[in-house]
């Protein structure tokens, strides 16, 4: 059996300077040797791990085949957002991890394979997609991000009339605002989109849904049932003295300068940036990736990652761990900040932090970060970023009466996706969802649900 | 797109827009503001909403041209449109039957004053109004504000007109002839946090509404986060109005400075080269 086909990227040196893609992508040699390793497995486990539910054989015999239009019809059946999975999505842990192949050596490259097939087909005339008979039936869908999209474009496949409203000026929700060009370019996503409005769905934008109109106001206006995909909200922060400093930024904050406002073309742009010389971010997770790839990306000397457990520990993706470590971010591991230092004008100078150590694995098999006490050392910056994660956003079940939260904030939804309003479903970030394949994967759920609910 | 359907010049750099915008008129309440971008290349940037038309379903919006975005927006006509603009964001001001109100407005604050003193007065309150600026020609809305005030007092730094002096000096005044049950200041954060420093000895509630620099305006940057009273409070969610008397006010003011710097570097680049953006494309 052949190795696994590995990506070419760009190397680090050149790439941690501007805002292209790192992976390059198959060739059409590459990809049909890359799908010939796949066994065909008769019952395929790889899709057992597919929150979307792709028929992943299916495509990859197609490329196999040298027929990558056949492979992205394939795909479409299940997954509205090839190219994005493509590229975001943490095969390792899904699809991937269930290969056989990987029992013996390297599972098949299926993430590779379908960005493949969707940039082949992006490439091509646009494939036609089939219209799907309308029903008359209207679907409000809340939210643009990766939740929404998915439910609304299942719908709309459906037969439904569905519109999309978003709060904020362009679409996309975190895959544009969060996810960096470098792993996302917005070309790729709009692409992604128009052909979502090729299905006749309609997106209206600076809507505030609890706002400028509420849930009730939704079905007045005739529609049948809504779906909230709001996404997250309000960036935690550590609590530790002095965190509201100039130049202290919540991960958030940071990317939807740059990713959202283009703020690092400033003056050209409007929206400000301070680049940073010596940067520090804190976290472990892939938010917290995007932000040190980026702090570098926009001209920073040095930037160092300061995370209270080991790399090993570290929720973000293996592959986004490597690339910064190529790209020149410096790890600092088993560290936390107690204390933030400004300057006489309040700009921050430096951050005090505190060595921790492991504890043995507790039941639910985590190591925990204990403080070493007297290890405090001090690390000079003049821009930190927090990537600490997301508190659900609290703005629309604060409005809309009996839609309730559990203690932690997150919409309450049962096996059906409905939320504690009839007709009313939820996905995602605001229902309890963390990564973009689990949003996509709840908003696939939900819309098959809405489907049932409407035609009951 | 939002077409700009009249415009007025209040003083010699604050202007008043009325915009179609329906949906937000017609949930917009006093207190509520939008946040608007002007083009592909703009920012976004917090206004309040200074009063609405629902039938016309318009919103109007009291700007003062301090910077780039603003003084860009200034140069707009009648017919013309704003790209984007979202709202009505933030708590509406909570209106209910206090008694004796004082609304203390400064600046462009006095634009935000308007719609809550309405509401206010509506709700059967005695409504005293203090409206302080520079100099007689930077006074706006004498007019509307004394129409919606039990009585309307006015102070000048230079003394062109009404007292001469601050505007704590009259609230000062007031406070000392009659029992005052809540007071509302709305302008430069300068001013709110000398009515804040008055009042707060007096043991008057007191609430103020901030307005920090924002950028989503929905609550997922932290951009516009606010101490008040030992915990972090996001204006943009949570406010934008809160108690004057537990606001960390030299947090606020610093946070505020964040981007000077930038801020007079686009503006002079703006001003040597004035073309506005919205005409291209």
């Amino acid at each position: 059996m052949s190795q696994r086909i590995k990506m070419s990227e760009r190397a680090p040196e050149i790439r941690n300077k501007d805002f292209e893609q790192v992976n390059l992508g198959y060739t059409d040699e590459q990809a049909a040797a890359e799908a010939k390793r796949c066994l065909q497995c008769k019952k395929p486990l790889c899709v057992t791990g597919c929150p979307v539910e792709i028929n992943i054989p299916g495509f990859i015999k197609h490329i196999a085949a040298n027929d990558p239009a056949g492979a992205i019809k394939v795909l479409k059946e299940k997954n509205n957002l090839p190219a994005v999975c493509g590229r975001v999505c943490p095969q390792e842990n899904q699809c991937e991890k269930h290969c056989i192949l990987g029992i013996k050596q390297e599972p098949v490259a299926i993430g590779n394979l379908e960005r493949y097939a969707a940039d082949k087909a992006a490439k091509a005339t646009q494939t036609s997609q089939k219209e799907a008979v309308l029903n008359g039936k209207k679907v409000a869908v809340i939210g643009s991000g990766p939740a929404g999209l998915t439910c609304a474009g299942d719908l709309a496949k459906m037969g439904y009339d569905v519109t999309v409203f978003e709060s904020l000026h362009d679409s996309g929700g975190v895959l544009r605002y969060g996810i960096p060009e470098f792993r996302l370019p917005a070309k790729v996503l709009d692409r992604e989109i128009d052909s979502l409005k090729a299905l006749g769905i309609k997106f209206i934008f600076n809507y505030l849904i609890g706002r400028t109109k509420t849930i009730q106001d939704l079905f007045e206006d005739g529609f049948e049932a809504v779906f909230i995909g709001a996404g997250a909200g309000l960036p935690t922060f550590p609590g530790v003295e002095g965190e509201n400093f100039n130049n202290i930024y919540s991960a958030n904050e940071f990317l939807v300068r740059i990713n959202l406002m283009s703020a690092f073309k400033f003056p050209d742009f409007d929206t400000p940036i301070y680049k940073g010389r010596n940067v520090v971010v804190i976290g472990g997770g892939n938010t917290a990736m995007d932000s040190v790839r980026t702090a570098k990306r926009i001209g920073a000397e040095s930037v160092k990652l300061v995370y209270r457990r080991t790399a090993e520990e570290m929720p973000a993706r293996l592959e986004e761990r490597h690339h910064a470590l190529e790209e020149g971010i410096e790890f600092i591991e088993l560290t936390a900040p107690v204390k933030f230092i400004a300057d006489e004008k309040g700009f921050v100078k430096a951050v005090e932090c505190i060595k921790m150590r492991l504890t043995e694995p507790d039941a639910s098999g985590r190591k925990k970060p204990v403080a070493i006490e007297g290890s405090n050392f001090i690390i000079e910056t003049d821009l930190v970023i927090l990537a600490l994660g997301l508190h659900p956003n609290p703005i629309l079940p604060s409005l809309t009466k009996g839609l309730e939260t559990n203690a932690k904030g997150y919409l309450i939804i049962d096996d059906k996706f409905m939320t504690t309003l009839d007709g009313v479903f939820a996905g995602g970030d605001i229902a309890g969802g963390s990564t973009v394949i689990q949003a996509m994967g709840m908003g696939k759920q939900a819309a098959k649900n809405i489907h049932a609910y409407l035609s009951r | 797109m939002f077409k700009i359907i009249s415009k007025k010049s209040l003083s010699s750099n604050i202007k008043r827009y009325e915009i179609e915008a329906g949906d937000i008129a017609k949930n917009a309440k006093a207190g509520q503001f939008v946040i608007l971008r002007l083009h592909e290349k703009g920012e976004r940037i917090p206004l309040t909403i200074a009063g609405k038309d629902t039938i016309k379903g318009t919103i109007n919006i009291i700007f003062q041209e301090a910077g780039k975005t603003t003084t860009e927006l200034g140069m707009l006509n009648e017919g013309d449109s704003i790209r984007d603009i979202v709202g009505p964001l933030g708590h509406p001001t909570e209106i209910e039957k206090f008694g004796t109100v004082v609304a203390v407005a400064g600046g462009v604050g006095t634009a935000e004053v308007l719609p809550v003193i309405k509401d206010l007065l509506k709700a059967g309150n005695k409504v005293i109004t203090i409206v302080g600026s520079r100099n007689k020609d930077l006074l706006i809305l004498e007019d509307e504000l004394k129409e919606n005030s039990s009585r309307l007092l006015i102070a000048t730094d230079d003394g062109s007109y009404g007292i001469k002096g601050f505007v704590t000096t009259v609230l000062s005044d007031v406070v000392s002839k009659e029992k005052v049950d809540i007071v509302y200041a709305i302008g430069p954060v300068p001013m709110m946090k000398a009515v804040a420093n008055m009042t707060k000895p007096l043991n008057i509630k007191t609430l103020v509404s901030l307005n920090p620099i924002m950028v989503d305006g929905t609550g997922m940057c932290g951009a516009c986060r606010v101490s008040v009273g030992d915990k972090i409070k996001f204006a943009c969610v949570d406010g934008p109005e809160f108690n004057a008397h537990q606001v960390n006010w030299d947090e606020l003011i610093s946070r505020l400075s964040l981007f000077k710097k930038f801020e007079s570097a686009s503006f002079e680049n703006f001003k040597h080269n004035p073309e506005c953006k919205c005409h291209k494309e």
